[in-house]
């Protein structure tokens, strides 16, 4: 309990705004996305009273959340047989994983590929289906939505995908991507309204108005990537999830689209779930930012706070290990070597799923109770065991032997 | 004597039907012994073309290469294709972006290793898997006794691309190309990599290529650094003066415009306008006038050419002001 304090501590040092909005938020930001929201402030302040009471419930209820994730499963069953298909096991792709999001906040998901990121913002949209948990998006619970209702609710959620290329039709006219969405939602209101619509659309994302008749193969990645982006404003959402926006850009390109997402934002009063490899993209889009790794979340921090003190083991070899390009600081960085490959989510290790790779490892516990992700104070969640006491620095980083990984294990 | 000494180096596709296009324009330059040198520039920009015309890799057919490539004073571009088949694998290693599709998927990593010993080193196959084991041993695969048995889509990312780092440095060539050896794979395992090539490459006093786009890589690897754009060579300079004052436009705003992990949050970030596409040819003026912040007319009708400025070679009518050039964040 005396480390939690201590984190507590630093935080607020760093941010006289809020002080005591423990286990709440990512306190001046937040602030400063609730007033471009446009959102009552009423909703920090009851923050701050029921702060104490941890991550859970209390800030949840205070907070002006959209989306809550409970405990969602995403497992995907393995095959095997040709004329009598038997299910042989499950990838344990999405593995136990709650999380929320604010409104007008952009919350980021990083981890390596293979760690269920990608398959977390599609369960969050239902575009695969959870194997178990609960999504509430808006005060509905979308996962047990059917049908026509579902189709609807989908108006609020969309989705930019990574290789703008392959999510557009290439036989489609940017015109009819665009209106396609729109009149499935019933907000193709006259050929006039439309138009101007359209046009609005285009401009919002920097392209001109004689792209409504061109193809997406007659556009740059860095364009098709602002249709893909046009196509999910469309239909007006609140959410919108980012799968890798910028990873199939020119880096010369990647500022550009990044730059525009975040004015859409302030504009539009979005909330974004930006999901990413790249830390730097991360960090700099994103308010708050969860770690996964092979299934789970192991940490979750606001975007700064993360990168001054990570403190799960695998965030802070994920951080070491992101070149700066700055000879200066690349030859002084401290480099977190892991060892080996991720296991395989069809037979994820026992207890904590990072042990057979963590240098801090730990003779109990770590093999055998799969940690819970828990506050540390300041809304800073962390899934392990010695979290405190890797901080405190009275547990030191050792050897790891390499594990065998088989890909098709 | 310079190890590799590039002059000149052109290369031109010409194909029925189409205007011939030119991928790589004019470059020169060279690697000593044991150096690391980077090749850096984003997609379009010729790193690559550069690497596989050193390596007499193009097709004869289609590509037409000009200019010279000196190695150990040997000029390459004229070699036949056996002497060259001598000299690739032996005296030149090369690495790629994609190591399952530059391994051989119906043959064992152990197999594609042995092949390379016996036919340059001239082992007999019972020494060639001895010594195999211990270069896969070498570049870290777990268990090498048991792999090298293995075939390459029973290997991880990384692992394969150890056993490509393994290939390519069986015979202890002089030097290595290095060709995104790290883009498709995940952070963690690109940092494996990398400083298990610069470990590599000091303990045998290899010279590395280093072809990327990832400027994070270079700033950590290279000891001179090469900014290619649109097939020419814009700034070259040692990694220090090219981080801490980068003059060329170009350089310039690419740093400017990638998020840093250590920078302040909440920094907009300056993005280079346009995008590739937007080019005009060199012999109009220069390439990147109609993204540059600092075009002048100059620069529409004159192509720049490659001078020694400032400690540094820079191909620009309007270089950044010193002032203005010492990126923020850089201390």
């Amino acid at each position: 309990m005396t480390d939690k304090t201590a984190t507590t501590t630093e935080a607020t040092d760093t941010d006289t705004a809020g002080t005591d909005t423990a286990g709440a938020d990512t306190v001046g930001i937040d602030e400063a996305r609730n007033d471009a929201a446009g959102a009552d402030a009423a909703g920090a302040e009851t923050a701050t009273g029921t702060g104490e009471a941890g991550p859970g419930d209390g800030a949840v209820g205070g907070d002006d959340v959209l989306v809550t994730v409970e405990d969602l499963k995403v497992h995907f069953p393995i095959k095997r047989g040709i004329v009598l298909e038997r299910t042989a096991g499950y990838v344990y792709a999405v593995d136990g994983v709650d999380l929320t999001i604010r409104r007008g906040e952009t919350y980021g998901l990083v981890g390596e590929s293979g760690c269920g990121k990608t398959t977390l913002g599609r369960g969050l949209l239902r575009l695969v289906e959870p194997t178990g948990g609960r999504i509430v998006f808006d005060d509905t619970d979308v996962s047990t939505l059917k049908g026509e209702t579902l189709r609807k609710s989908r108006r609020r959620m969309q989705m930019i995908f990574q290789d703008p290329l392959s999510s557009l039709d290439p036989r489609q006219s940017v015109e009819s991507i665009l209106v396609e969405g729109m009149r499935a939602h019933g907000l193709d209101s006259g050929k006039e309204a439309t138009r101007a619509r359209l046009v609005e659309l285009l401009d919002s994302v920097g392209l001109p108005e004689s792209a409504l008749h061109k193809y997406p193969h007659e556009f740059s990645g860095g364009q098709r990537q602002r249709i893909g982006i046009a196509r999910a404003l469309a239909v007006e959402p609140d959410l919108i999830v980012a799968d890798e926006p910028v990873s199939a850009l020119d880096v010369s390109v990647q500022a550009q689209v990044l730059n525009l997402l975040e004015e859409l934002q302030q504009r539009l009063g979005l909330t974004y779930l930006v999901i990413a490899h790249d830390l730097a993209v991360v960090r700099h889009i994103s308010d708050r930012i969860g770690v996964m790794y092979l299934g789970s979340l192991v940490e979750e921090a606001s975007s700064d706070e993360m990168y001054a003190e990570p403190m799960h083991p695998y965030t802070k070899a994920l951080l070491s290990a992101v070149p700066v390009p700055d000879p200066t600081v690349e030859d002084e960085r401290e480099q977190i070597l892991l060892t080996g490959d991720l296991p395989s989510p069809a037979n994820p290790p026992t207890g904590c799923r990072f042990h057979t790779r963590c240098p801090w490892k730990q003779d109990t516990l770590c093999d055998t109770n799969r940690p819970e992700l828990r506050d540390v104070g300041g809304g800073h969640r962390v899934a392990c065991h010695y979290a405190e006491d890797i901080l405190a620095g009275r547990i030191s980083r050792h050897e790891v032997e390499p594990e065998l990984v088989h890909p098709d294990a | 004597m310079a190890l590799l000494d590039v002059r000149d180096l052109s290369v031109v596709f010409k194909r029925k039907g189409t205007r011939p296009f030119t991928a790589v324009d004019g470059v020169s330059f060279s690697v000593e012994p044991g150096q690391t040198v980077g090749l850096v520039g984003e997609s379009g920009s010729g790193k690559s073309v550069t690497s596989l015309a050193i390596m007499g890799l193009l097709p004869k057919r289609g590509a037409e290469v000009g200019g010279s490539v000196t190695f150990s004073g040997t000029e390459l571009l004229t070699l036949s294709d056996k002497q060259l088949r001598d000299r690739r694998g032996r005296d030149l290693g090369m690495v790629f972006q994609d190591p399952l599709s530059s391994l051989n998927p119906v043959i064992t990593i152990g197999l594609q290793i042995t092949e390379v010993l016996e036919r340059h080193r001239g082992m007999s196959r019972k020494e060639a898997r001895v010594e195999a084991a211990e270069l896969l041993d070498r570049v870290g695969l777990p268990d090498p006794g048991r792999r090298i048995d293995e075939y390459p889509h029973q290997l991880s990312g990384g692992m394969r691309q150890r056993v490509l780092i393994a290939i390519a440095l069986a015979c202890r060539p002089k030097l290595l190309i290095a060709d995104e050896p790290t883009t498709a794979l995940d952070v963690t395992i690109q940092a494996q990599i990398l400083s298990l090539l610069s470990e590599l490459v000091s303990e045998t006093d290899t010279a590395l290529i280093m072809i990327t786009h990832d400027l994070g890589v270079v700033a950590g690897l290279c000891d001179d650094v090469n900014v290619m754009y649109g097939g020419r060579i814009v700034e070259r300079a040692q990694r220090h003066d090219l981080f801490d004052r980068s003059r060329h436009p170009y350089t310039h705003g690419l740093l400017q415009s990638i998020p840093r992990l250590d920078a302040p949050r909440g920094e907009p970030l300056t993005p280079i306008r346009g995008s590739v596409s937007d080019n005009i040819e060199w012999e109009q003026g220069c390439a990147f006038a109609p993204r540059c912040p600092n075009a002048t007319d100059v620069c529409w009708s004159d192509p720049p050419e490659l001078k020694a400025d400032d400690g540094r070679m820079l191909r620009c009518h309007n270089p950044v002001a010193i002032g203005d050039a010492v990126t923020e964040g850089a201390l």
